[in-house]
């Protein structure tokens, strides 16, 4: 994973630490022992006959893959003791005293996917490139809205209304490309639409001192009504002139959108899919390697420490806020610009939350909080996908993942979850 | 903002209250304090947020009114035109408001021209209970934002026993609400567990059990052997039985129904509670200062849980009021119509006080059901409401801000 090279981990897991023995979780490979046994037990009492296919590319592409065949029983067990192996080197590093890397844990998750797969789509056959494709589409207001999220709470703002940035976004662009006729003015409305509401949410949170939390879940109920109010008053009787955006096209990277099975799924998207992978970049740069971020996290950590340094605390968290709403807006203008070409009421669907949730499960750190982001987009994206093909597992329990997931993450069962220190308190200046 | 218990949200209460005059909390005399809250001018911010929000939303009417827009284009030529189509709109649309709400005038009989009133309090009845949760939590620190999951929760439990179980109505009405209840406190007792035990923030596990709980109630309604009617393919149960109906208090012309009663008989408990027992002094003890609380031999996690119980119980009450009261038809997953999260408001505008949530669920309710009455007669959609509703919170969350629109003094100035 390209992770290990970005994020500069607080704790770094190389080079010897003199006189201390170093703290190892031991969740990772309870986690990972607990998956193990349960494909197995899964396997063993639900067996499924037949084989299950992998299609690995789309019948336009320039380079085609075999389809994969495997014997779905004898597929899903190899993969399980695949799995086994991974759990047992886990445990070897645990019994070392060394953290589980972080390819370890990918590896793993690809291996208990494939097995789990292998075993829902007995008999059929998996459009892989698909299923990976749509899940970047379903992840992409996630991540947007999880590095506004990330942003607005590194400088001490605990944004919760990151749904309503969304939404007001998603709306702003769909009305000001409508009457503009270009979607790149549709996604510099969304931006300042996000940062608007990221301003209301700062003149509270920041200048009256008002409780974030409420601030945020306020601001989302007021989006929603304001929205929802103007979309039956004015878009709705006008939807021709104000409620037909245009629409980003699809633009393939040429090199890199021929590369077998990454190509479709990551460079042949919509220019706000390529924007997001810059954003993503820039946000984790400027936040760990620039003056900038280092303020910003001052002032999220020790605001007051902060201050006597001669950093304004207040003007700095307008400043990240400002940023993580247009970062969020963009987020909302997926939705108009790219997914449906119109405008709903409560079309983000809370959305908002479950970036907040990859915020809490990324534990405040741009890049985990993309991969959590990711993550929650390929589970909403597969329990569609295991729909069609008729799985045996209920699809509101997929549904129900990513938040089960943040209620394990938040109470310190997948290793402990860390808020910056000043997240939530307004700086006051004695 | 997950992790540690660190600034409980009260706190922030308190400071939107900090012009309050200093005193003991909770004076003896209930009529003293109220005058003196009256005159401190606390009262007075709450009005004049709910006359900035009202401001705010005439606006929002006028700039969509077709009439108002077509003669905004002559204004200058005609000027009397613009400000009749105005004056129109904005008229027009309070009117039916207060209509919808309170008194219409436009019928005969007394029974049809109270009717507004009686829907106001039917939808008074879970914005009170539920805002009871809400305010409940507050006073011990703790936001409650889970009322959806608690409503669906409750409601599901209430409507299985209501649809399921046979029993004459003195057993029955009161066994389905006390299921409901019980399943709303489990659910919001799952977040104080874990704010006690791991310190995980309550926030996060509210929102995300809304999610789980919304997702567990769809699975259990599109399964047969558990809450789907027999022999439907909806995502719907089976109607509650004649006999765990909440009965019609006064008669079967209006829907008002027991669930108003039961709102009340909570405020009293929850005023009773607060103000008069043991439990209760812990709670505001925990709320104003966990550190202290704990230094004066409070359990602090124990009250944690035993708070977010009566919490869940209290917007459990809501959702069965609900399911057996106002749609008795069968359990859907819309079941709590943004109750659960209209509850943070009315708990917000009352100040977290059982008194003030009575008065602000009966104001919430009133927008309610005049929204729907402005909706059909002016074509003003209800989500207005929703805005009014949440600027008024807003308005309220900031006293300064009031102030400085209003250009009153400032708190020294008293």
């Amino acid at each position: 994973m390209t992770t290990a090279g970005l994020t500069p981990a607080p704790a770094p897991t190389a080079g010897p630490v003199v006189d201390t023995v170093p703290v190892v979780s031991k969740k990772t490979p309870i986690i990972f022992g607990v998956l193990t046994v349960g494909m197995a037990l899964i396997l063993l009492f639900e067996g499924q006959s037949g084989e299950t296919t992998f299609r690995l590319a789309a019948r336009t592409d320039f380079v085609q893959l075999p389809e994969l065949t495997v014997p779905t029983m004898a597929g899903a067990w190899t993969l399980t003791v695949v799995c086994a192996l991974l759990t047992a080197e886990s445990v070897r590093r645990y019994l070392a005293r060394r953290r589980t890397p972080l390819w370890l844990l990918a590896v793993y998750a690809v291996a208990w996917m494939a097995a789990f797969l292998t075993w829902a789509a007995a008999g059929e056959s998996v459009p892989v490139v698909g299923l990976l494709a749509g899940s970047i589409a379903l992840a992409v207001p996630l991540v947007f809205g999880a590095l506004g999220g990330v942003l607005g709470e590194r400088s001490g703002v605990v944004n919760i209304a990151i749904d309503g940035q969304l939404l007001f976004g998603a709306f702003a662009a769909a009305m000001i490309g409508s009457v503009t006729g270009s979607p790149w003015v549709g996604l510099v409305a969304a931006m300042v639409a996000g940062a608007l509401v990221a301003l209301v949410l700062g003149l509270f949170a920041i200048t009256y001192f008002v409780d974030q939390v409420i601030v945020g879940v306020v601001l989302n109920v007021l989006v929603i009504g304001l929205t929802s109010f103007l979309f039956s008053q004015v878009l709705a009787p006008n939807s021709e002139s104000l409620n037909t955006p245009p629409r980003f096209p699809r633009v393939p990277i040429p090199v890199l959108g021929d590369i077998p099975l990454i190509g479709p799924v990551f460079f042949r998207q919509t220019a706000v899919v390529y924007l997001l992978y810059i954003a993503v970049a820039l946000v984790a740069f400027a936040l760990y390697r620039t003056r900038w971020g280092l303020r910003v996290r001052a002032v999220g950590e020790h605001p007051k420490a902060a201050d006597t340094v001669g950093i304004k605390v207040n003007r700095t968290r307008y400043r990240t806020i400002l940023v993580a709403g247009a970062v969020a807006g963009m987020g909302g203008a997926f939705y108009t610009l790219v997914s449906v070409p119109q405008f709903n009421r409560e079309m983000t669907g809370g959305a908002g939350y479950i970036a907040l949730a990859a915020v809490i499960f990324g534990k405040w750190d741009p890049i985990r909080a993309t991969l959590a982001a990711l993550l929650f987009g390929f589970a909403s994206n597969l329990q569609g996908v295991l729909a069609v093909l008729g799985s045996p597992v209920p699809s509101q329990f997929m549904l129900m993942l990513p938040y089960v997931v943040t209620i394990f993450a938040v109470a310190g069962l997948v290793g402990r979850s860390r808020p910056p220190a000043a997240d939530g308190v307004p700086y006051r200046k004695e | 903002m997950s992790g540690t218990d660190k600034t409980p949200p009260t706190e922030t209460e308190d400071k939107a209250t900090e012009d309050r005059a200093p005193e003991a909390p909770e004076a003896p005399s209930r009529s003293h304090s109220l005058l003196r809250e009256i005159a401190s001018g606390n009262a007075l911010a709450g009005v004049l947020a709910v006359v900035l929000a009202v401001a705010v939303g005439s606006l929002m009417i006028a700039l969509t009114d077709e009439e108002v827009r077509e003669t905004a284009s002559y204004v200058f030529a005609r000027p009397a035109d613009f400000f009749n189509a105005l004056w129109d709109a904005i008229w027009g649309a309070y009117t039916a408001l207060f209509r919808g709400a309170v008194y219409n005038d436009r019928v005969d009989d007394f029974a049809t021209q109270i009717r507004p009133l009686t829907e106001t309090l039917k939808f008074a009845a879970p914005l009170i209970a539920a805002g009871l949760g809400v305010g409940l939590a507050f006073r011990a620190g703790m936001f409650n934002i889970g009322g959806r999951g608690q409503m669906l929760l409750a409601g599901a439990a209430a409507g299985w026993v209501a649809a399921n179980v046979d029993l004459p109505t003195v057993v029955h009405l009161p066994l389905a609400i006390i299921a409901g209840m019980v399943a709303g406190a489990l659910w919001a007792g799952i977040a104080g567990v874990l704010k006690a035990r791991t310190g995980a923030h309550e926030v996060i596990v509210t929102i995300m059990l809304n999610y789980v709980g919304f997702y567990l109630v769809f699975f259990a309604l599109s399964r047969q052997s558990l809450l789907q009617a027999p022999g439907s393919g909806n995502p719907k149960s089976a109607p509650a039985a004649e006999t765990a109906v909440m009965p019609k208090i006064l008669g079967d012309r209006f829907n008002l129904h027991l669930g108003f009663l039961l709102a009340l008989v909570a405020v009293a408990i929850v005023w009773w509670l607060l103000n008069r027992a043991t439990l209760g002094y812990r709670i505001r003890a925990v709320g104003e200062n966990p550190h202290a609380a704990r230094a004066a031999g409070i359990d602090v996690g124990r009250t944690y849980v035993v708070v977010m119980l009566i919490a869940g119980a209290l917007v459990g009450l809501a959702g069965t009021n609900q399911v057996l009261g106002t749609v008795t038809s069968g359990v859907t997953v819309d079941l709590d119509a943004g109750i659960g999260f209209d509850a943070i408001t009315v708990a917000l505008l009352g100040r977290s006080r059982p008194l003030g949530i009575l008065l602000a669920g009966l104001l919430f309710g009133a927008f309610k059901a005049g929204g729907f009455a402005m909706q059909a007669s002016e074509g003003i959609p209800v989500d207005i409401v929703l805005v009014v509703q949440s600027l008024i919170v807003l308005f309220i969350a900031a006293p300064p801000l009031v102030r400085a629109i209003f250009r009153l003094p400032a708190k020294e100035a008293k």
